[in-house]
């Protein structure tokens, strides 16, 4: 059975303008020791659908209901708040993009890893202590045993977010929801922490949702894509399915948009134009406004999810095979 | 006119006093430690290094927005580190900068059409019924729209916001313009929009760029000469083809390897160097070349002796003083 | 189609329309109940004030001791004090001498702090510590005390009590537009205009000041009502309006005496300066929250969405 069950997410939020549906019809599936990445512009609703398995949402003005949400054997959405407090932290954990703000600045980074330990796992005193510096350790925080006993600030930014993934391991969850997690760090801490989350899905078989606008961070580290636009999933696949095959016209304009170091390409290709206001109803393709290879279906119906091939999936009138290219393998 | 370079930066230093402890002065914080580099107009000059090596207070000093401790600047063969404050306005004309978030350089409470006719108004252009018709032009030149004027910044996207910027700095008719991670704050498919505006104007208006970024990729793209900073240090410059590939100092190497490239099979196949640790303070760099401490072929000579610049080629340097034992390096990255 | 529309629409304007800033700030302004009503209520007490002799129904400072301290009647709307005169005609002349002080305070505490402050914010260095040092000297005495002590050396008079008032406000409202000054003078708006030449007075009076605005409002509003309190205590002590002249403080310091008899006496004035001093919070806030660009209405709002 898969780790985690995704069935028509919808996530809204009741606003003085209306209705926005930041999440409308996500499905997807996790299985354990898998990477997922969630790629998508801001306000795709990547982060409102990582936000809404969790149950951060503040309901209201938040309203999330789905088919089907269940977590190892969970069912998410009829959870109550206790259950849920104990699954986050423990069997779910998630880093953020900015660690300065998840981590109490008054408080020793020991103290907030060994409380997590005493109240998830039960551990006394000093097995809490031993295993906070073992964590410590494990994502490579020299001097472990003498770091427990400094603040926040005395951090660097990588250090922190180092810290960060200490906690969120600390109870040994089966998902890390890491959301834009390197994103405010330098390519160099970049490479650290991506080595770091590899080495631990490999080791501790961890499932990892990855959320990033870093296309290249996804390649590199993800099994899998679910590419994100207004709040649906444009398009699924394996990375090489989706980097070398991609099928839906807004993947075309993000790779073609995106630079590469390993390439002086031509002139950057645009995608024009702004996402749609998911306060609107959507009654056709909701890209179709920006798309560059749109053709006359596309005014007509709302394209569904078409397979493409097995585990490959997206919803595009267009044929964009002229678009694929073999991997470099 | 003189035959000079444009822009040319000697030995430009920045040092900031750090914060005292118990025991007295805190010594100084040396952010920019030497930087020498020359920049013609039409061309672009890519400034990459981690955040704390000192590329952004470089473009900073550069317009004076800090004062430099020593060095010099020569525009045209002029050394503005030399004039006085009441004189700089005229420099200002000379040389713009936009920032990384674009929506907090605009003042909340003015509209756009006040930002930029603002502009225009300090240096008395365009005076009368003529600035309002400049702004729209400007607006247009940037691809904004007259309606564009009424809206006040909280008003704009994160890429209308930098347009906006750009169009402003544009107001005064600089030769210059150094662009401090200007697309770091937007999302990839308007990242693109911003530097096609960038390479765009900077044809037609003939414009040097120093294009400060942490992001590689970007950089290949928009420079045409890199400077890789250290620590208050160039500690490799080139032009683009050289650096992105056949860079000699074993830094540049390391962050060209940490970039990832949007291609799976490509990600799969490389051999990073995953660089120890953190950067260290600026405020007490290691002994002889700073880079040692992270550095993957260090020697123990490289504690002894601060690195020269080498000539590899003409328009290529670094300073490694085992820039043989780095290229070996590059064979497997 | 919403492309369509805002292309017609930048044809058919040619040119963009000036700001209009004030105009929005002032619609905002009464889109707010609270601030309208307030500011209703302002402006009715000041009109008050102006046309004391027309509207009031007695004189108010005429004793007729055989009409002394009656309740509230057909005749003393709000009933006598202690000398037989109307307490009605007493508080529309009283708002003369109250608003006033509450205005020119707030005016000389904003000409003297202000500058202080910006100057001190922006500037820095030992100017900052001089000025600073000052003001801190200044803080350290008991507001109240430090008023008597002036109108003490100046001499009792009204015209003292509102100097006085304004050098016992100027300093904290220096220190608030310093630490605000401090604050708004490390934004990149202001790196950004400071890069595009611009002087240190276009700097600091037009980006600087205008975004500091807001603070200074609330403080204004309340040194307002600080003042038309404190000149009731002036008042009290002596050292104020002196009688007969009708001021809302002095009147509530003196009705005090018969507040079991004539509790209306007593009531009268001190809810008179209470609507004031709500009025006047009420307008305060609305200022704060108009004088945001953030939180104007205007007809783009709706077409934001659809273009770029």
């Amino acid at each position: 059975m898969a780790l985690l069950e995704v069935e028509n997410l919808r996530t809204r939020f009741a606003t003085d303008r209306g209705v926005v549906r930041a999440v409308d019809g996500v499905s997807f599936t996790l299985e354990q020791g898998e990477v997922l990445g969630l790629v998508g512009e801001s306000g795709s609703g990547k982060s409102v659908t990582s936000l809404s398995l969790m149950r951060l949402i503040r309901e209201p003005p938040g309203k999330i209901e789905a088919d089907k949400l269940v977590f190892d054997g969970v069912d998410l959405l009829k959870a109550s708040e206790s259950t849920m407090s104990s699954l986050r932290g423990g069997k779910m954990a998630m880093i953020f993009q900015d660690p300065m703000r998840s981590l109490n600045p008054v408080l020793t980074v020991g103290r907030q890893l060994t409380e997590t330990l005493r109240r998830h796992l039960r551990l006394d005193g000093d097995a809490a202590r031993r295993r906070a510096i073992e964590l410590l350790e494990m994502v490579g925080i020299p001097l472990a045993e003498k770091r427990l006993n400094s603040y926040p600030h005395q951090f660097s930014g990588g250090m922190r977010q180092r810290v960060m993934i200490a906690i969120a391991l600390s109870c040994n969850p089966r998902l890390l929801i890491a959301d834009e997690a390197t994103t405010a760090l330098d390519v160099t801490i970049q490479a650290q922490i991506v080595d770091l989350v590899k080495r631990l899905t490999r080791d501790l078989g961890t499932a990892v949702i990855w959320i990033s606008h870093d296309l290249g961070l996804v390649a590199g580290l993800c099994n899998r894509v679910n590419v994100m636009y207004a709040g649906r999933i444009a398009e699924t696949g394996s990375v090489r399915d989706v980097f070398y095959r991609p099928s839906h016209g807004y993947t075309v304009g993000l790779i073609g948009c995106t630079p590469r170091v390993d390439r002086v390409g031509a002139p950057l290709t645009l995608i024009e134009g702004r996402p749609p206001d998911l306060i609107r109803p959507i009654s056709l393709c909701p890209f179709l406004p920006r798309c560059a290879v749109a053709i006359d279906a596309c005014n007509k119906t709302m394209p569904a999810m078409n397979t493409i091939e097995a585990g490959h999936a997206a919803r595009c009138h267009a044929d964009l095979s002229v678009f694929h290219q073999k991997g470099a393998a | 006119m003189t035959a000079g370079p444009f822009i040319e930066v000697k030995d430009l230093k920045v040092h900031f006093p750090a914060p005292k402890n118990l025991f007295g002065s805190g010594g100084a914080i040396k952010a920019v430690d030497g930087v020498s580099f020359t920049l013609e107009r039409g061309r672009t000059l890519g400034l990459v290094g981690e955040s704390g090596c000192g590329k952004s207070t470089t473009g900073y000093s550069i317009l004076r927005l800090i004062e430099p401790t020593s060095g010099q600047i020569l525009i045209e063969g002029q050394d503005i580190l030399q004039l006085p404050q009441s004189q700089l306005r005229p420099l200002r004309r000379r040389m713009q900068i936009i920032f990384q978030d674009a929506g907090a350089s605009l003042d909340p409470r003015m509209p756009v059409g006040d930002l930029i006719s603002e502009a225009l108004e300090i240096h008395g252009l365009w005076p009368g019924a003529d600035r309002r018709r400049r702004v729209r032009k400007l607006l247009d030149l940037v691809g904004l729209s007259t309606q564009h004027a009424e809206r006040y910044p909280h008003e704009l996207s994160g890429g209308q916001a930098q347009r906006v910027a750009i169009c402003r700095a544009l107001a005064v008719e600089p030769q210059l313009i150094v662009c401090d991670e200007p697309v770091s704050a937007l999302d990839v498919s308007v990242q693109a929009q911003i530097v096609n505006l960038l390479q765009d104007l900077q044809k037609e208006l003939n414009l040097a760029y120093i294009f400060i970024s942490h992001d590689l990729s970007v950089v290949r793209h928009v420079s045409d000469e890199i400077a890789v900073m250290y620590l208050g240090r160039i500690v490799e410059k080139a032009d683009r083809k050289r650096i992105f590939e056949g860079a000699a100092h074993p830094y540049s190497r390391s962050l060209l390897s940490a970039v990832s490239i949007p291609d799976p099979d490509v990600e799969q196949r490389r051999r990073r160097i995953i660089l120890s640790g953190d950067l260290p303070s600026p405020a007490n760099p290691p002994s002889g070349c700073r880079f040692r401490t992270r550095c993957p072929i260090v020697e123990e000579d490289c504690a002894l002796h601060d690195p020269p610049t080498r000539l590899l080629e003409p328009t290529h340097g670094a300073a490694c003083l085992h820039i043989q034992k780095s290229q070996e390096l590059l064979k497997w990255t | 189609m919403a492309d369509l529309a805002a292309t017609r629409l930048s044809d058919k304007e040619d040119d963009f329309r000036p700001a209009g800033g004030l105009q929005l700030a002032a619609r905002q302004l009464l889109r707010n109940p609270a601030a309208t009503i307030g500011f209703a209520v302002l402006t009715l007490m000041v009109l008050a004030a102006i046309f004391a002799p027309l509207i009031s129904p007695h004189n108010p400072i005429q004793i007729k001791l055989s009409a002394k301290l009656q309740p509230p009647s057909a005749v003393y709307w709000l009933g006598t004090d202690h000398f037989g005169r109307d307490v009605v005609s007493r508080l529309i002349y009283g708002a003369r001498v109250s608003l006033s002080v509450g205005l020119l305070v707030i005016l000389f505490s904003f000409s003297l702090g202000v500058p202080i402050g910006v100057l001190s914010g922006y500037v820095g260095g030992r100017l900052d510590a001089t000025l600073m040092r000052l003001v801190d000297a200044f803080l350290t005495f008991p507001p109240l005390l430090l008023a008597v002590a002036i109108v003490g050396l100046l001499g009792p008079d009204i015209q003292n009590v509102m100097i006085a008032l304004g050098v016992v406000q100027a300093p904290v409202l220096a220190r608030l537009v310093r630490a605000s000054t401090l604050a708004a003078r490390e934004e990149t708006y202001v790196t950004a205009v400071r890069a595009l030449g611009a002087s240190p007075t276009r700097i600091i009076v037009g980006h600087v000041l205008r975004n500091v605005l807001s603070p200074i409002v609330v403080q204004l509003t309340i040194g307002f009502s600080a003042a038309v309190v404190s000149e009731a205590s002036l008042s009290f002590l002596g050292l104020g309006t002196q009688p007969p002249q009708p001021s809302w403080g002095r009147d509530l310091a003196e009705a005090r005496r018969f507040m079991t008899d004539a509790p209306w006496l007593f009531l009268a004035p001190t809810l008179t300066i209470m609507l004031a001093v709500l009025s006047i919070n009420f307008v305060g806030d609305g200022l704060r929250d108009a004088l945001d660009p953030r939180s104007w209405v205007t007809r783009r709002r709706a077409t934001q969405e659809a273009d770029d």
